[in-house]
């Protein structure tokens, strides 16, 4: 399947499409924490780089299977985000995006200075397991699991702690844990995006994780539109592709991404599906004849 | 014996304090309204029994069971239901969704369950739907299920806010200012559904509210704040004659 | 040694306070992590550079004329970029925007100035003074008496004047500061201008005092400089005072006695135990939420 798809799709589309499913799975992690949770994580990439790193550890110097490795490193990176859940997610918003960038910082001087890891040089020669196949597959149920839990009991419990904590709380629901849940599978998520990055690239730095690269996985979740599962895939294919299609402007390219950010707030703030229903579409399209749509946002 | 039991309770802000030594009995299957000036700490007491606050002096007892160190959703899972003053909608989920959330503390569906749609949870999904779409017709709001919860006009917000806090099939619920913003006709039909809910549904309803109108017909026993201290209770007519409720409270409004 | 080390985290800490200034204050107001005034702290780094070499304007000059500079162009900032989301928009918006302007801008200063690292000219006649062990900069000496002055202007400001009550009436709460009459937006202009020629002056004397300036200086001094205005107790300006004092003599402190590989960690490390164990900061006030 694999050498079919690669004898017919140019190599460089297929890098790009392959970059564009490991950001989604990347983003729709991010997206449980921040965009359903409302709990802002500004440290993603430190938690995908925990997954890159211990999984590209375990295959090189381990000789551990592909898989057994992958997902090793999504459990580990769900451990540290359990770990560093309990005691930071009590905190109020901005705190909390300042103690997961603290997190991310530190994680990455870790990297800087552990030697398994190659230190600053990083890992190289980390076999190309990552398939275009295996990335696309994992897309599918990813997205698939994550929207079956959107719309159940757990999922709505997400969505009622960003609305409005404390009526979620009289209704029953224990923010605390709730909220270490959707961060631990959250950094799941990373930790496996982090491993099949590893596995693609064949060579990671510390500083392929460093707060820029969080920043652009939250972008991701913001651009289309927080908590929408469709808007934070849009958003990665976006600012996947934004950044390929700028590169004709090569050093104006951030410029233009900064002042990109900026309009599109002042624009639209809630991103560009953030709010956009299928039951609000068909109502204005007939009036106020609505048939019965099961719409979980 | 008594559902709900408030002994000495007192709740200090910084130098204020809000409450100062307040007894409240509340019996079974009461209506029991609480009245008093604004900043008379109505609210604070819905807060400390909910869990929200935790009071600094005082027993909160439901059922013989002592609330006061219980988190908030601790307390809701022991049947204390509760709307807010300012209300406090999920305003960017759907009117059926704010409802089928108010079931969180009395299901179970966990997270694998959900997510991989065990037949447990999708039966469970199942009934949560049917109740909340029971409660969305009883407040009347039946129509509306769709809408974002923030598109709601003013009262069916409020009439919103006790559907969802049905949803906990609660043994107690506390109502504050649910008429506030109401205009008359919208304030009857509410003192008809809280007969309603109370009679069909068999729980104690406690209930802060200005409207004395409303007060004084629905409510079997009162109980009147003042500066955080409780000047007075006992039935309407009681309530009503009251020398220091007269001067501090109905006289002012009179 | 310990008290050369001191000295050393003093200075360092004392320019982390005059960044975290500005972040407490927006903050304080409108409630926004302004991600872009890290880049407005560089900025101000490079126009005070601009100034010495190609001017040749006095040092002290220099520092105002960077102060003036920033001034003008948090102002623009907060114009163009926050306050047009501002009533509109999430919180959360307002951080994507700040993220976009400080992206904007470090991008804009690679493209003026390339990526390599600068110095200020060797004008300074730098002396070093023998106290004790103590082993005292002249620059040290200038630094420090130039924070504090900058800070006491600060305070004097704030509590005496009348726009520093405006300031606040509006951090205590806009909405009612709006309702009694305060010119809202003015006053938040006002706090990003001083808050960013704070900042530029931050830029000026660590370009000085490290000798070097580059387009992405701003980065990591702002993130440690917001660390200290949460460690101070975010909103407060003696808090993010003693923030950034605390923070730069425990970092040179951790670099001197563990390791200096881990210099960067260190400051976040900080930050997130104190966060676990104090929440509301050294100086913030632990307040019951109104419900
Ligand atoms: N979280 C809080 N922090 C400080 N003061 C509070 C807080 N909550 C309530 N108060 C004060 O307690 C008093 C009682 O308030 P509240 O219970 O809301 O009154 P009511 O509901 O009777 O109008 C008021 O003076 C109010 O300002
Ligand atoms: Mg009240």
């Amino acid at each position: 399947m694999d050498a079919l798809i690669s004898q017919y799709i140019d190599p460089y589309y297929l890098r790009i499409l392959m970059l564009i499913g490991i950001n989604i799975i990347l983003a729709l992690g991010l997206n449980l924490i921040t965009g359903v949770t409302g709990q802002l994580s500004m440290g993603h990439a430190g938690f995908m780089s925990i997954g890159a790193y211990t999984s590209a550890i375990l295959s090189m110097q381990m000789g551990s299977p592909f898989f057994l490795s992958l997902l090793a490193g999504a459990m580990v990176a769900a451990f540290f985000g359990f770990l560093i859940g309990i005691p930071t997610l009590r905190l109020e918003g901005d705190y909390l995006a300042m103690v997961t960038i603290g997190f991310a910082e530190i994680i990455r001087v870790f990297f800087l200075n552990f030697e398994p890891g190659g230190k600053a040089v990083g890992l190289s020669g980390i076999p190309q397991n990552t398939t275009f196949v295996l990335v696309w597959t994992l897309v599918i149920i990813i997205i698939i699991l994550n929207a079956k839990l959107l719309s159940s009991r757990i999922g709505r419990a997400f969505y009622a702690i960003r609305e409005n904590e404390i009526a979620a709380e009289a209704s029953g629901i224990n923010s605390t844990r709730l909220k270490v849940l959707a961060f631990t599978a959250g950094s799941f998520l990373a930790g496996l995006g982090g491993g099949l990055y590893a596995h693609y690239m064949y060579f990671i730095r510390p500083q392929d994780f460093a707060f820029m690269k969080s920043i652009e996985l939250l972008n991701m979740v913001v651009l289309g539109g927080m908590g929408s599962i469709p808007g934070t895939i849009l958003g990665s294919v976006i600012l996947t592709l934004l950044p390929e299609m700028l590169r004709i402007v090569a050093e104006y390219r951030l410029l233009f991404y900064g002042a990109l950010l900026v309009i599109l707030m002042i624009f639209r703030p809630n991103g560009l599906l953030g709010d956009v229903r299928v039951y609000d579409i068909k109502k204005k399209l007939q009036g106020k004849k609505v048939g019965l749509w099961q719409s979980s946002n | 014996m008594a559902v709900l039991q408030l002994e000495e309770i007192t709740m200090e802000f910084g130098g204020l304090r809000a409450l100062d030594l307040v007894d409240i009995k509340v019996e079974e299957q009461q209506i029991y309204g609480i009245i008093g000036p604004n900043g008379a700490g109505k609210t604070t007491l819905f807060n400390i029994i909910t869990g929200i606050y935790l009071p600094t002096g005082g027993k909160v007892i439901f059922k013989d069971c002592l609330l006061n160190k219980m988190h908030p959703w601790d307390v809701a899972r022991q049947g204390i239901g509760r709307t807010f003053q300012n209300i406090r909608l999920f305003n960017k989920l759907s009117v059926l969704d704010n409802v089928r959330v108010g079931s969180h503390g009395v299901s179970k569906s966990g997270f694998f369950g959900s997510m991989l749609g065990l037949p447990s949870s999708r039966r469970e999904e199942k009934m949560i739907v049917e109740k909340a779409e029971h409660l969305l017709e009883l407040v009347g709001l039946g129509e509306k299920k769709l809408e974002y919860a923030d598109n709601l006009a003013y009262g069916e917000q409020r009439r919103l806010e006790i559907a969802r806090a049905m949803a906990l099939n609660p043994s107690l619920l506390l109502l504050d200012e649910p008429a506030a913003g109401m205009n008359s006709t919208e304030k009857v039909e509410l003192m008809d559904l809280i007969w309603k809910i109370r009679n069909e549904m068999q729980l104690t309803i406690i209930l802060v509210e200005h409207d004395m109108n409303l007060v004084m017909n629905i409510c079997e026993q009162i109980a009147v704040l003042d500066y955080g201290r409780k000047i007075a209770d006992g039935p309407p007519e009681v309530v009503k004659n009251d020398e220091r409720v007269i001067q501090s409270y109905l006289g002012a409004e009179a | 040694m310990i008290w050369q080390q001191l000295l050393n985290g003093l200075t360092l800490g004392s320019t982390y306070a005059l960044i975290a200034l500005g972040y407490t204050m927006v903050y304080g107001i409108i409630q926004l992590i302004n991600f872009a005034h890290g880049e407005i702290y560089m900025i101000g780094a490079f126009v005070g550079l601009f100034l010495v070499v190609n001017t040749g304007l006095n040092i002290g000059v220099a520092l105002l004329g960077a102060m003036a500079f920033c001034m003008v162009l948090g102002m623009l900032v907060e114009l163009i970029a926050y306050r047009p989301l501002r009533g509109r928009a999430s919180r959360l918006s307002g951080i994507i925007s700040a993220i976009g302007v400080s992206i904007f801008l470090s991008t804009l200063m690679v493209l003026i100035a390339q990526t390599n690292t600068r110095r200020y000219p060797d004008i300074f006649n730098i002396q070093t003074f023998q106290v004790g062990d103590l082993q005292v900069s002249s620059l040290q000496v200038i630094i420090l008496v130039v924070a504090t002055l900058l800070m006491i202007g600060l305070q004097l400001l704030v509590q005496k004047t009348r726009v520093g009550k405006a300031m606040r009436a509006c951090s205590q709460d806009l909405e009612a500061a709006y309702l009694m009459g305060i010119n809202v937006n003015r006053i938040i202009s006002f706090t990003f201008a001083i808050g960013s020629a704070l900042a530029a002056a931050g830029g000026v004397m660590v370009g000085i005092y490290y000798n070097a300036v580059w387009p992405y200086m701003g980065t990591m001094a702002g993130l440690k400089a917001f660390a200290a205005a949460i460690l101070g107790g975010i909103g407060s300006i003696p808090g993010a005072m003693i923030g950034g004092l605390t923070l730069g003599v425990l970092e040179i402190l951790g670099v001197a006695f563990l390791s200096s590989s881990y210099k960067d960690a260190i400051a976040f490390g900080i930050l997130i135990l104190v966060l676990i164990i104090r929440p509301q900061g050294i100086m913030g006030q632990k307040i019951t939420k109104k419900v």
